[in-house]
């Protein structure tokens, strides 16, 4: 039974992450960030409960404290303060993206067939969906001609990262993931502040600016 | 009487010889044509269905060989008729019948001397497509299929007056002749080095490595597919199909391309031997690039023919789809699943064969009564041509898959074979093969979109354009078809129904030719299930029997019409249209042919190299113009030959034109020779 | 050995469905109404509208042709099959070995092609229109569907409604994340292909609005009666088809006389469920612009597609 509630939560977390690839405003984006991060905290949390494995309870809390609550009220702190409310644009359209995106999935999922035969845990099948969100995660980094959307990339690709720890190895040491999840806060502060920088010298946030810096 | 004692095979080439003999004669009746369309052509259809009734016969008998002591000296003419050339011939059969009936009546106006050149080119043409199907070694099959090739060029350019039909007729002859080099190379291939021989027996026994066997199956599929109309090789048809005299598009996409069908089976399945699932997975993947480019293009046309000649592509791609997962799953050690995929695209061919040759019956018809081809003038002809209307309709439901007619069953078994896929062992292809599946369900329902804007921009709705002008001009005269034309379209109607509702046997007939070619067949439980359904493997796992829905819809039908007048009343009144109370309508309101296009367009936009035309805000008269063109075009074919123009202007330079220069070219030669010799 | 008790517990079923269709039409419209705080116009509605129109005197147009006459019985014909195939009340009867659920897609695309046909028959741009737009929902949907109904096979290792009603309804009650995307799935195709709002609005007069309304445009009466009539019954199709495939607990298996009543009762209370949440939706959402429906649709297949991969990943 616990199994097949992980298994729903992997099938939402790997659907968000396509919901993320398509969708057009930012404030969705960061909303559908904080809901990956609750259906990763829930089922870390039935990994916990199913297998007694404590340090795990921490983890689940950590995850809902930090992914739920504070990054994404950190995000709305940051698109307030640079007022930025626009509809995102990418660099090639939603459904060519959309159909490399369920490319990547077939691959990740062909990838990870044999690996997940060899690890020990009870959600070891979802394996394969951890490695293709964090793929999707990435392409959608690639694919977005602005900065703000870019970084919710990065953070979606530690959950999936994060997702792949608990489904195959029922988790990094606890230590490693309190460093983590400390580096990723702090990541988000420092992007911050970027941004502003980047702002500043270009009044604007298309990365496209960016090109101009090399040698010519 | 004892099927298997039966010389089919002699008959066959007999009936091939007594074709080039009829377009032979035709050549001595000097000056009425009469001869040609009472005589000829009614003897020809008595021909094709002599051919028929032997090829039927000859399914599920051993093979035949002889050897006809023609061509060179060491090399004579084997022909040889086994299953999988029978079910082909029996194509060729059905629908030269109903072409040539067709063709009876179609060419009564003609002038006798065109007339007469052009009934011998097409006696050579069903003749050579007989002995494509019937050759047994590769000198033997070059030759025919050359002079298959040959033929159809001369009926493509028979209007050749025109400049853009020249045009045509040179780029088919182009791409086949680089299709028959590339089949040229693949016989070599297939000799592996050694020689023992043209023939197919001898080519049979050669045992290739992996790479070999790929570069051959390559080729083969090369040279085949620009016959057959796959992309990117399929810039011919769109030209040629429409620029020849109707029953010969007809001849030409519902046989013709079948040919190179037949040759690529039984290249790969039967001369080469044992497919690889990576060329399964290559076939079935261009099948699907085929089928939505086909059928997406054929949606943008506004010239009838040139709808039907896209739309051939985008069966080709089907049956390509077919053949594709019959590779993989052979290759993957699933016999059942794969003589399944084998099935379906072998009756896909044979479906295409018969509503597609009836539908450009259909188009020829109109435009031998109105002189049109552009949908954009046409309009409201269901009730000028209410015959070839309905002829036309049934070829429509039959194209766009619709239960019971017959597309429909080759593509459910389609469907069927892609969802075997759960056998599979490697993951890639479980999860793509549904893929394709999705694919060419898209393919078909885009099918039933274009054919409801054929049908319905051409027969339904009201006159347009130049229809409107010949209403008022010539009155009711009779613009429907002919005797001969509506026969000959009635016939290939019936075969498009027959093999509709009775699948099952069908597919009993086509599984006799599926164990000649690979020794394996569906199973047991698939082929007792009786006449009435149709069963890939078991009936708790699908079935499918089209009797039902025809007697169900036909006694709801029946039965509703009658309770309701019985009921209530069967009251009509006629009244100008209701359209929302708007007072004026003209027959501009309606849709255009670009109009229906244009949500395609919209959505599709990428695949297109769309020109427009938009008005400006000071045009005097606003017009609104759109031009699609086929993006291989621009993409691939005028860069490699602007690049053989630039390599032809370089080696050029050689022609100096002084006596001197090519007699030190000469001179050069004797002496390098006289180096080498040493 | 012709199975008469089978026979006529199909022809049994075929008219409850036929009969039972206005009803759930009229259940809807009443409980899209309580939520829009109107009165509603009683659940037996659409019966009367049916026995006024079938009183009318029918008004054709002029150069109207035979295949506009002929297309509202064509349609009910059609209907009348696909209802006689859906597992309404009991699996395993004589019919349902006549078609899968990829020949159910073939009558609805049967249905779909001849009711486009007959909107360009009178010439009007409104039956242009809305044979246009008919057509490019159609083909959007079409693999959508075909994709739901595969994740459905590839579960079951069947493509027969029976077989596949009967698997899923002995196993025990597991959540399937490839059943649930893909129900997700069959859901925006039961909105697109009903004419339902977000795609459609079934009861608009403006005619950038329509699809479906255009179409139907030019008929009266009893061939006004047949069409609306169809439209029920296929939408009474579509929800058992769901209802069948994700719910399919309490159906009667072969022709079971003593499971009649359980089946009725059970059929009845989830479709009325179904309805008041059909009612739900439609009240909760706007109608999409028409070159929105691609996306809608595109991601329907979307899900359909992730469905049957997180099947072949996890099994479940």
């Amino acid at each position: 039974m616990a199994q097949q509630v992980v298994n729903l939560l992997a099938t939402i977390l790997l659907i968000i992450a396509f919901a993320m690839l398509s969708q057009r405003r930012v404030l969705s984006l960061i909303r559908l960030f904080a809901w990956q991060g609750l259906a990763l905290s829930v089922s870390t949390a039935i990994v916990a409960y199913s297998t007694g494995q404590t340090h795990l309870w921490a983890s689940a809390a950590v995850t809902l404290v930090l992914k739920v609550i504070v990054l994404p009220i950190v995000l709305h702190k940051l698109i307030d303060q640079l007022n930025v409310r626009w509809d995102v644009e990418t660099l090639i359209n939603v459904p060519t993206t959309m159909l490399v995106g369920i490319g990547l999935a077939i691959f990740a999922f062909a990838l990870a067939t044999p690996i997940s035969e060899m690890a020990g845990t009870v959600t070891r099948s979802t394996l394969g969906i951890a490695l293709a969100s964090v793929l999707l995660s990435f392409l959608m980094m690639i694919v977005r001609r602005k900065a703000i959307p870019q970084v919710i990339g990065f953070l979606a690709m530690e959950n999936g990262l994060f997702f792949a720890a608990t489904s195959a190895t029922y988790g990094m040491p606890l230590v490693v993931e309190l460093g983590i999840a400390l580096d990723v806060l702090v990541g988000t502060f420092v992007f911050g502040i970027f941004f502003f920088h980047i702002r500043e010298t270009f009044d604007s946030l298309d990365i496209r600016h960016m090109e101009t810096l090399k040698e010519d | 009487m004892n099927l298997a004692a039966f010389p089919s095979a002699e008959a066959a080439v007999g009936i091939g010889v007594s074709w080039l003999a009829l377009g032979a004669l035709s050549l001595l009746e000097s000056e009425r044509a009469r001869f040609i369309t009472r005589l000829v052509f009614p003897a020809s259809a008595l021909i094709s269905f002599v051919l028929a009734a032997v090829s039927l016969s000859a399914v599920g008998t051993p093979a035949q060989t002889f050897v006809l002591p023609l061509g060179l000296p060491d090399l004579p003419f084997h022909v040889r008729l086994d299953s999988l050339s029978a079910l082909f011939l029996f194509l060729l059969g059905i629908c030269s019948l109903g072409i040539n009936i067709y063709a009876s009546g179609y060419f009564r106006g003609e002038a006798a001397g065109k007339l007469k050149l052009l009934t011998l080119q097409y006696h050579c043409f069903l003749a050579s497509m007989a002995f494509v199907l019937l050759a047994d070694d590769a000198y033997m099959f070059m030759v025919a299929w050359e002079t298959m090739a040959l033929a159809s060029y001369f009926l493509v350019i028979t209007e050749h007056r025109q400049s853009a039909i020249r045009r045509a007729g040179f780029i088919y002859v182009l791409l086949a002749h680089i299709g028959a080099i590339s089949i040229l190379l693949c016989f070599g291939v297939l000799q592996d080095g050694g020689f023992e021989g043209y023939s197919f027996d001898a080519l049979r026994g050669v045992e290739l490595t992996p790479f070999w066997a790929s570069v051959a199956f390559l080729l083969a599929l090369t040279g085949f597919g620009a016959k057959a109309g796959m992309i990117p090789l399929h810039i011919w048809l769109p030209e040629a199909h429409p620029a020849a005299p109707s029953p010969v598009s007809a001849l030409m996409s519902g046989v013709m391309l079948k040919t190179a069908i037949y040759a690529l089976i039984r290249v790969t399945f039967d001369l080469i031997g044992s497919p690889l699932w990576q060329w399964g997975l290559l076939v079935a993947v261009i099948g699907a690039l085929t089928a939505l480019f086909g059928i997406l293009y054929a949606l943008q046309q506004n010239d009838l023919k040139r709808l039907l000649a896209y739309s051939s592509v985008e069966n080709i791609g089907v049956i390509l789809i077919g053949l594709g997962l019959a590779m993989i799953f052979f290759a993957a050690g699933h016999p059942e699943a794969g003589a399944l995929g084998l099935i379906a695209a072998l009756y896909h061919a044979l479906n295409h064969g018969v509503y597609k040759s009836l539908l450009f019956l259909g188009a020829g018809s109109v435009l031998h009564s109105t002189g049109i081809r552009s949908l954009n003038e046409m309009g409201g002809l269901i009730h000028r041509m209410p015959h070839v209307a309905f002829y036309f309709l049934i070829g429509a439901l039959a194209i766009s898959a619709l239960p019971p007619l017959n597309g429909f069953a080759s593509e459910w078994l389609i469907f069927q074979t892609a969802l075997q896929a759960g056998q599979l062992g490697n993951g890639v292809l479980r999860s793509v093969v549904p893929l394709l599946a999705a694919m060419l369900a898209l393919a078909a329902a885009l099918t039933a979109r274009c054919f409801v804007k054929a049908f319905g921009i051409a027969f339904l709705g009201q006159p347009r354009g130049k229809v409107a002008a010949l209403a008022q001009g010539e009155g009711h005269e009779h613009l429907d078809a002919g005797v001969c034309e509506r026969l000959g379209m009635a016939w290939l109607a019936i075969w498009c129904v027959l093999l509709g509702i009775f699948p099952s046997t069908v597919v009993g007939v086509i599984n006799e030719v599926c164990i000649a070619v690979t020794g394996a067949g569906l199973p047991r439980s698939a082929l007792g299930a009786g006449v009435l359904w149709l069963v890939p493997s078991t009936q708790a796992q699908a079935s499918y029997g089209p009797i039902v829905f025809l007697i169900v819809i036909a006694a709801v039908v029946l039965v509703t019409y009658v309770a309701v007048r019985g009921a209530f009343h069967g009251r009509i009144r006629r009244a100008p249209p209701w359209d929302c109370g708007y007072p004026e309508q003209t027959a501009r309101m309606q849709d255009s042919s670009e109009g229906f296009g244009q949500s395609i367009r919209v959505i599709f936009a990428p695949i297109f190299r769309i020109s427009r035309r938009v008005p400006g805000p000071d045009d005097l008269q606003p017009k609104f113009e759109v031009q699609v063109e086929d993006k291989h075009w621009h993409g691939l074919y005028l860069p490699v030959a602007r690049a053989i123009d630039y390599l032809s202007s370089k080696v050029g330079l050689l022609q100096q034109g002084r006596i001197s220069i090519y007699l030190l070219y000469s001179f050069i030669t004797l002496i390098a020779l006289l180096v080498f010799a040493q | 050995m012709i199975d008469w008790a089978g026979i006529a517990f199909q022809i049994l079923q075929s008219v409850f469905v036929v009969l039972a269709a206005p009803l759930l039409l009229g259940w809807v419209n009443q409980c899209r109404a309580w939520l829009q705080n109107r009165r509603g116009p009683g659940v037996l509605r659409p019966y009367f509208m049916l026995w006024r129109l079938f009183h009318k005197e029918a008004v054709i147009a002029h150069h109207a042709s035979v295949l506009f006459r002929a297309t509202p019985y064509v349609l009910f014909g059609c209907m009348w099959l696909a209802a006689g195939i859906v597992p309404v009340l009991a699996t395993d009867l004589p019919f349902a070995f006549a078609a899968d659920i990829i020949a159910l897609v073939g009558i609805f695309a049967l249905a779909r092609v001849f009711i486009a046909l007959a909107a360009m028959d009178i010439g009007t741009s409104f039956g242009g229109i809305g044979a246009r737009r008919e057509m490019l929902i159609g083909f959007l949907a079409e693999p959508a569907m075909l994709m739901t109904l595969f994740t459905a096979a590839f579960l079951s290792g069947s493509t027969a409604l029976t077989t596949i009603v009967e698997a899923l309804a002995h196993r025990e009650f597991a959540i399937h994340p490839s059943l649930a995307c893909a129900a997700v799935a069959f859901l925006m195709v039961l909105l697109a292909e009903n004419a339902r709002i977000p795609v459609d609005n079934p009861a608009t007069h403006l005619e950038l609005t329509m699809i479906h309304e255009a179409m139907i445009l030019e008929y009266s009466a009893r061939h006004l009666a047949l069409v609306e009539w169809a439209a029920a019954i296929k939408l009474f199709a579509y929800m058992t088809i769901g209802v069948a495939l994700f719910a399919p607990w309490g159906i009667a298996e072969g022709s079971d006389w003593g499971a009649l009543p359980v089946a009725i009762a059970a059929a009845a209370l989830k479709l009325a469920l179904a309805g008041a949440g059909l009612a739900a939706l439609e009240t909760v959402s706007a109608k999409f612009r028409v070159f929105r429906a691609p996306e809608f649709l595109g991601t329907a297949f979307l899900l359909a597609v992730l469905g049957m991969l997180v099947y072949f990943l996890t099994n479940a």
